[in-house]
């Protein structure tokens, strides 16, 4: 958080509303810019690459796949429809006939398209992060308002921090083969490896923040609790949760994104239907629109990311009491 | 004197270091009546704030003890409220939850809601704080904070007021007007008071007694001066008043000829060695 962008930010609530639109222009220009640039680079060298499923894939291959994506999800989407459609009359004709009969309705199973591999991935890195943070946020807390068990714990945190999720992987997966045994099973086992794995390597950032924000409260604040005799539960409650929130969204965010990252690996290596399996299978399916296709998904997993920080950021604003930090 | 209320019995603290403990404090004895005010002056390093501590329970004597009310003092508690040197508010509570969390704490068996509220706002309204009541602390200037940081103490009921150089931060006409709002709340309430103070002015105008420390390691009381001047207490009038120019003296005297502050200067052995040589006789 330095101070230039603080004061710039105070000094430009009192530039008048044409200066601010102004500044925006000027900045949107700029990045606009940047962008485009990029998209020129890509499509020049792009070209000259010559791979085994022919020449590397350029902007403008990337653009019709993502509409021949959407074309598909389109498709998809109505034959879902039909099938229900053609169910419905099937069994209302069945009871015209026989109004006794047993009508079962059965579930479309359709290949997933992009778009719901997507919401997968996202249903999928959400819960792992909120289990990440369920664990972390707590404990991070106690760790931290007892030096003794940082001392304990600081060095198994420290070991296991840099375990590559791929490592995590073979190990989650046995552990969910042996102890998820149901008949009748809630979830999936690939995605529960996913999650598991997801959190595994998402929750360090969240526990070390934590710890640090709640071992650096302010010693008057602690002299405050002190005098005024607060018991732990208040103390924590109403001194060390609220000064280590800024902390705790600083590991939150890193940890979201470290999540979003572990995920795709995850979801190819334990065929979650996810984007990890779509890129994966674009990978093995080796068609002239593999390249194309796997592009797309490159973009959409970056701009998926972006928006995940961004809304971790606007919460981060939301609860943060101080509105006065800046926070990028 | 009437019965002591707070007795500061022997009191001394050591802290163990590498080249054997390092005395702070000792020989600490003052019997405080209850209704009193009593400054603690010295030099920046005498202990001052360490014998604050000590009564508030956040520092645990060595030697000797702090007795309130017969009883041994060996934990923080709130009838022995702290202000803070810097408000010490907590930033994400507006003004009014700053108070109603120690309110909250002390009479969450005794008051109903109502009775509660009331409470803290009657204690704001005595600060003058009542306008800026859903104001969070960075909000409000750091008089408004350190009148907050009075209320939340006020608003604990305690039966000894510790404040710990409560309006050093402040601007000068500021300090003057917390200083005339103390008085007048003290008055109303007839709270026991030590407070830490660097400015002899505040000393002899707020005091009934002024304790001044010598100077540190092993830092202990020099001498105490009681202020005969009757109250209420007005700064004007006592600007050209010779009691209080007297008092006034005797502390100056005390500060800057008795415990002359040494400085440490790298190349200045010399000086320190005489300086050091005449506090020393001044002692004798």
């Amino acid at each position: 958080m330095s101070t230039i962008p603080t004061q710039w930010s105070r000094v430009r609530r009192y530039l008048p509303a044409q200066q601010q639109l102004n500044n925006w222009l000027k900045q949107s220009f700029v990045s606009a810019t940047g962008v485009a640039v990029f998209v020129l680079l890509w499509h020049i060298l792009a070209s000259q690459i010559i791979t085994s499923l022919g020449s590397f894939p350029g902007p403008v291959q990337a653009a019709q796949q993502w509409s021949v994506l959407i074309a598909e999800h389109k498709a998809e989407k109505a034959r879902e429809t039909a099938f229900y459609q053609r169910q419905q009359q099937r069994n209302a004709a069945t009871l015209a006939a026989n109004p006794d009969a047993v009508v079962s309705v059965r579930p479309y199973n359709g290949r997933p398209t992009f778009f719901s591999q997507i919401v997968t991935s996202l249903y999928t890195v959400l819960t792992g992060f909120v289990l990440a943070s369920l664990v972390a946020i707590p404990a991070g807390i106690v760790i931290g308002l007892s030096p003794r068990l940082y001392s304990a714990f600081n060095p198994l945190i420290q070991l296991f921090k840099p375990v590559s999720p791929l490592a995590w992987l073979p190990l989650v997966t046995i552990l969910v083969s042996a102890l998820y045994q149901s008949d009748t099973p809630l979830f999936a086992r690939s995605f529960l490896v996913s999650v598991f794995t997801v959190s595994l390597c998402s929750l360090w950032p969240t526990l070390l923040n934590t710890i640090v924000g709640v071992s650096n409260i302010s010693p008057d604040l602690q002299n405050v609790s002190r005098v005024l005799q607060l018991n732990w539960l208040t103390h924590v409650r109403r001194i060390v949760l609220p000064s280590a929130v800024p902390m705790i969204f600083t590991g939150l965010r890193l940890s979201l994104g470290i999540a979003w990252m572990v995920l795709i690996a995850a979801e190819m290596l334990a065929q979650n239907p996810g984007l990890g399996k779509f890129v994966w299978d674009e990978f093995q399916n080796g068609s002239s629109d593999s390249l194309s296709r796997i592009c797309v998904a490159v973009l959409v997993i970056g701009l998926i990311g972006y928006a995940l920080d961004r809304l971790m950021l606007q919460l981060q604003q939301r609860v943060n009491w101080d509105k006065s930090a800046t926070l990028r | 004197m009437p019965k002591s209320h707070l007795e500061l019995s022997q009191l001394g603290i050591s802290f163990p270091t590498p080249k054997g403990a390092f005395v702070a404090l000792q020989n600490v004895n003052l019997d405080i009546a209850k209704g009193e005010f009593i400054s603690l002056i010295g030099h920046s390093g005498c202990g001052k704030s360490t014998v604050l501590n000590l009564v508030a329970g956040l520092l645990q004597a060595s030697s000797g003890g702090v007795i309130l009310n017969q009883k041994e003092i060996n934990a923080p508690g709130p009838e022995r409220a702290v202000v803070f040197q810097n408000h010490s508010l907590l930033p994400w509570l507006s003004v009014y939850q700053n108070v109603e969390l120690a309110v909250k704490q002390v009479f969450r068996s005794q008051k109903t809601k109502q009775e509660m509220r009331d409470w803290i706002e009657h204690n704001l309204a005595l600060v003058q704080m009542s306008h800026a009541r859903d104001k969070r602390p960075a909000e409000i200037s750091g008089g408004m904070k350190q009148r907050v940081g009075i209320a939340r103490a006020l608003a604990m009921q305690p039966q000894v007021l510790l404040m710990d150089e409560p309006f050093g931060a402040l601007d000068a006409l500021t300090r003057a007007h917390l200083q005339d709002s103390l008085m007048e709340i003290q008055a109303r309430l007839n709270n026991t008071v030590i407070m830490i103070t660097h400015d002899v002015d505040e000393a002899v105008l707020l005091s009934d007694r002024i304790v001044m420390m010598t100077n540190g390691p092993a830092a202990t009381i020099g001498e105490v001066l009681q202020i005969e001047l009757p109250r209420p207490r007005n700064r004007i009038a006592l600007a050209d008043c010779p009691t209080y120019n007297h008092y006034r003296h005797q502390v100056l005297s005390f500060l800057y000829e008795k415990q002359r502050k040494v400085e440490v200067l790298p190349n200045a052995g010399s000086i320190k060695a005489t300086a050091v040589a005449k506090t020393a006789e001044k002692r004798a």
